[in-house]
C-alpha cells in the first residue's frame, strides 16, 4: 500500500525514513502537537513550499533545466484565487474558478516560453525566464486596478475557513475554520506531492532523467527532447500555480513580495539544492529545514548582531537584514561540495562511501 | 524584424546576379537598426508628435544602446570563448557604479567645478578605479567561482547567480541600503540644440565613447594576434589548445577585460541615471541578457546591434506606451528568435 502510494520510489535509507516520517507526522498533527497561530502558519507554509519546491525539482533536478520564472507561475495561481475571490465574492466556486484560471494561464505561458526558448538552446531558457519573470513582476506592480499593485490584494474566503466558524472541541483543541483550512492545505499538498512522485517515477519521468544525463543520446534514441522538456516545464508550472493558489487561500492575501519577488526564487533554489536535486524527498526535507530556519534563525541573527554590537564590521554582517548574504554563501558552497544534497548524502552514506 | 526579412527577400529577388541575396542576408541584421528607427518615426509622427521628439528619443536610445553594449560585450565573449554563462556579470556593473561614484564623491570639488578639465580630472580616476577594482574582482571571480564548474552549465548558472547575490549583499553591508544620488557636472549636463531637437550632451558623449570602444574592440579582435587567438578560441577552443596556446590564460584575460568593461558601463549608467542602488546590476542584467540573446551569444558585432535595438526600442516604447517598456524588448527578442533562432549574428561553432 505504502509502496503503491509512493509509486515504488521508497526512501531506501533508515535515517531518511525516520526524517520523512517525522516531517509527515509533525505536519499532520501540528495543530495538536504545537498549538499556536505562529506554528500552524509555519506548518502551512512548509506544506505549500514542499509542493512548490518539488515542482521546481521536476524541472531542475529531474530534467536539468534552470528556470527563474517559477515564482511567476506560483504567483499566477495565487493571483487567480485573489482576483476571483475579490470579484466573484467569497465562495468555494470562486476559489475553484480562480485556481483553474491561474493554473491555465501558468501552463499556457510555460508552453509559450518553453516552445520558443527550448527549441533553440536549453541554456537560453534561464535567461529568457529571468527576463519574462521580471517583466511580469513590473506588470503586476503597474496594473494597480486589477492586482492591487505593490500593496497586493486582501480578500475573503468561504466562512468555513474563517476563525469564526466553530465545530466544537477535539482533544482539547477548538476545531475552527483555521484548523479546517490547515487540513485542507495539508491534504491537497500531500496529494500533489504524491502525484509528483508518481510523475517522476513514470516512464515519462525516466525520459526526463535520460535527457538530464545526456540530451544528445536521448535524442539519438528517438525521444523528442524539445517535447519532453516543454512538457516538464508546463507540468512544473501547473503544480507551482496550484501551490500558489493553496497559499493564497491560506493567507487570504496576495502580493508581489509574498509570491513574486526574486528573493523567493532564491529561497526555492536553495531549498532544492540543500535537500538534494533530483529527489522528491529532498524537496520535502529542504523546504522543511529552510522554513524552520528562516522562521526561527532570524531571531538568532538579531541576537548575534546585538551581542557583537561592539565589533563594527561583524555586527553589520550578522544583522538580520544580511540573511540573504549567508544564504547565498551557503548556496554556492552547497553546489560545490554538496551537490546531491542531504538526501544524496544519506543514500551514499548507506552504501558505505 | 520579420518585416526586414520580407523586404530583404523582395529586394534580393529584384537584384540580378548570384550573391546579392546572400550579401543582403548578411547585412540584414545591421539594417534592422535603421529599420526600427524608421518604423518608430512613422509611429511617432502618426501619434501626433514631431520630428524633434523622434531625434531626441533616437539619440537617447543610441546612448542607452552603447552603454548596454559596453556591459554586455564581456558576457558574450566569455560565453563564446569558454561556454561559460555568467549570471554574476551584473555584479561587476554594480561594483563599478559604486566604486566610481564613491571616487567621484571624494573628488567632489573637482567634479562639481565648472571646468571641463577639472571634471575630467575627477572622472578619469573614477573610471580607472572602477575598472581596476572590477578587473581584480573578475580575476578573483574567475579563479574561485567559475573555474571549478567548467563544462557544467547547470552548476555555472546556479553558482554565478549565488555569487551575484553575495556581492549585492556585501555592497549593502558596506554602503548601506540608501540610494546614492550623483549629479552630473555642468560640462556633462545641458543639451545641444539641433533645430528644434534638444539632445542631451551626456548622451552624445556616451555614444561617442561607446562607439570608440566598439571600434577598439573590433580592431583588437580583427587586427592583432591576441584578437586572432580569441576569435579562433571562440570558434574552436580545443583546436587552439592543441596548437599549444593556453586558452585558459586567454580566457582569464577576456574575463578580466569583460568585468572591467562592465564596470565602465556601470559608471556611465550611474552618471546617466544620476542615482545608484544596489540592484542596478540585477536590473540591467535582464536587459543585457536580452541583448546577447538577440545579438547571438559569442558575437561582438551582434552584441552591438542587439544593444542598439534594445536601447532604441526601450526609448521609443517608453514614449509611446510607457507601461510596456520591458515587455516590448521581450517581444523584440521573441520576434528576432523566430526569425533567426541563433540570434542576429550567429557564431559558427567548430564543434
Amino acid at each position: 500500500m505504502i509502496r503503491w502510494l509512493l509509486s515504488g520510489d521508497v526512501p531506501r535509507q533508515p535515517v531518511l525514513v525516520v526524517v520523512l516520517a517525522a516531517i509527515l507526522i509533525g505536519l499532520a498533527f501540528t495543530p495538536f502537537l504545537f498549538p499556536g497561530t505562529r506554528t500552524v502558519d509555519t506548518a502551512a507554509r512548509i506544506c505549500v513550499f514542499i509542493v512548490l519546491v518539488a515542482s521546481y525539482d521536476l524541472l531542475l533536478g529531474y530534467t536539468g533545466i534552470v528556470s527563474f520564472a517559477h515564482t511567476m507561475f506560483f504567483g499566477l495561481g495565487a493571483y487567480g484565487v485573489a482576483i476571483a475571490s475579490r470579484n466573484l465574492g467569497a465562495g468555494w466556486d470562486s476559489i475553484l474558478i480562480g485556481t483553474a484560471a491561474g493554473t491555465f494561464c501558468a501552463v499556457v505561458l510555460a508552453l509559450l516560453i518553453g516552445l520558443f526558448s527550448l527549441r533553440v538552446r536549453a541554456i537560453f531558457f534561464a535567461m529568457v525566464t529571468l527576463a519574462v519573470a521580471s517583466a511580469f513582476l513590473i506588470l503586476v506592480s503597474q496594473l494597480f486596478a486589477i492586482t492591487g499593485g505593490e500593496d497586493g490584494l486582501n480578500y475573503r474566503v468561504p466562512r468555513m475557513l474563517t476563525p469564526a466558524f466553530n465545530l466544537g472541541e477535539f482533544l482539547g483543541q477548538r476545531i475552527d475554520g483555521r484548523m479546517i483550512g490547515y487540513y485542507l492545505v495539508f491534504a491537497v499538498a500531500l496529494a500533489l506531492f504524491l502525484l509528483l512522485l508518481r510523475i517522476v517515477n513514470s516512464p515519462f519521468g525516466r525520459v526526463l532523467q535520460a535527457i538530464r544525463e545526456n540530451d544528445f543520446r536521448a535524442e539519438a534514441i528517438g525521444y523528442r527532447t524539445v517535447f519532453y522538456r516543454t512538457a516538464a516545464t508546463c507540468l512544473s508550472a501547473g503544480f507551482a500555480a496550484l501551490a500558489g493558489a493553496l497559499l493564497a487561500v491560506w493567507l487570504r492575501y496576495t502580493g508581489p513580495d509574498t509570491f513574486l519577488s526574486l528573493d523567493i526564487m532564491i529561497d526555492i533554489l536553495l531549498m532544492v539544492v540543500i535537500g538534494g536535486m533530483g529527489t522528491m524527498y529532498g524537496a520535502a526535507i529542504g523546504a522543511t529545514l529552510f522554513i524552520l530556519a528562516e522562521t526561527y534563525l532570524r531571531g538568532v541573527m538579531g541576537w548575534a548582531a546585538e551581542a557583537t554590537g561592539a565589533i563594527p564590521v561583524v555586527t553589520d554582517l550578522v544583522h538580520p537584514d544580511r540573511w540573504l548574504l549567508w544564504l547565498g554563501l551557503l548556496f554556492i558552497l552547497s553546489v560545490y561540495f554538496f551537490p546531491s544534497g542531504i538526501v544524496g548524502r544519506l543514500r551514499l552514506w548507506r552504501h558505505g562511501r | 524584424m520579420s518585416v526586414a526579412n520580407n523586404a530583404g527577400a523582395d529586394q534580393a529577388a529584384a537584384l540580378p546576379g548570384p550573391g546579392a541575396r546572400e550579401r543582403l542576408g548578411r547585412a540584414a541584421p545591421y539594417l534592422a537598426v535603421p529599420l526600427l528607427a524608421a518604423v518608430a518615426l512613422v509611429a511617432i509622427l502618426a501619434q501626433g508628435s514631431s520630428l524633434p521628439t523622434w531625434v531626441t528619443l533616437t539619440v537617447a536610445g543610441l546612448a542607452m544602446g552603447v552603454m548596454l553594449f559596453i556591459m554586455a560585450s564581456g558576457l558574450t565573449l566569455v560565453f563564446g570563448l569558454m561556454d561559460v554563462l555568467n549570471f554574476g556579470h551584473g555584479a561587476f556593473i554594480t561594483v563599478g557604479a559604486y566604486v566610481g561614484v564613491t571616487v567621484l564623491l571624494w573628488l567632489g570639488p573637482a567634479f562639481a567645478a565648472d571646468n571641463v578639465w577639472l571634471n575630467l580630472l575627477a572622472i578619469v580616476p573614477a573610471i580607472a578605479a572602477a575598472m581596476a577594482v572590477a578587473g581584480l574582482g573578475g580575476w578573483f571571480f574567475e579563479r574561485s567561482v567559475v573555474a571549478p564548474v567548467y563544462g557544467a552549465h547547470l552548476k555555472q548558472i546556479l553558482v554565478t547567480m549565488g555569487a551575484l547575490i553575495v556581492t549585492e549583499q556585501l555592497l549593502l553591508a558596506i554602503w548601506g541600503p540608501e540610494r546614492i544620488p550623483i549629479n552630473r557636472p555642468e560640462a556633462l549636463s545641458g543639451a545641444f540644440l539641433v533645430g528644434d531637437a534638444a539632445i542631451e550632451r551626456y548622451r552624445v558623449y556616451a555614444t561617442v565613447l561607446g562607439l570608440a570602444i566598439f571600434g577598439g574592440m573590433v580592431y583588437v579582435l580583427r587586427r592583432t594576434r591576441v584578437g586572432l587567438l580569441v576569435r579562433a578560441g571562440v570558434e574552436n577552443g580545443e583546436m587552439v589548445q592543441a596548437m599549444g596556446y593556453r586558452v585558459r590564460v586567454l580566457f582569464a584575460g577576456v574575463f578580466i577585460v569583460g568585468s572591467a568593461l562592465a564596470a565602465l558601463g556601470g559608471v556611465m549608467w550611474a552618471l546617466y541615471d544620476e542615482v545608484i542602488t544596489v540592484h542596478i546590476g540585477q536590473n540591467l542584467m535582464i536587459m543585457v541578457f536580452i541583448v546577447v540573446i538577440i545579438g547571438g551569444l559569442g558575437s561582438v558585432e551582434g552584441c552591438l546591434v542587439g544593444a542598439l535595438l534594445v536601447g532604441l526600442m526601450t526609448n521609443y516604447t517608453g514614449f509611446l506606451t510607457p507601461t510596456l517598456s520591458l515587455g516590448s524588448t521581450i517581444l523584440l527578442m521573441v520576434v528576432v528568435l523566430m526569425w533567426r533562432p541563433q540570434g542576429l549574428i550567429a557564431v559558427n561553432k567548430g564543434h
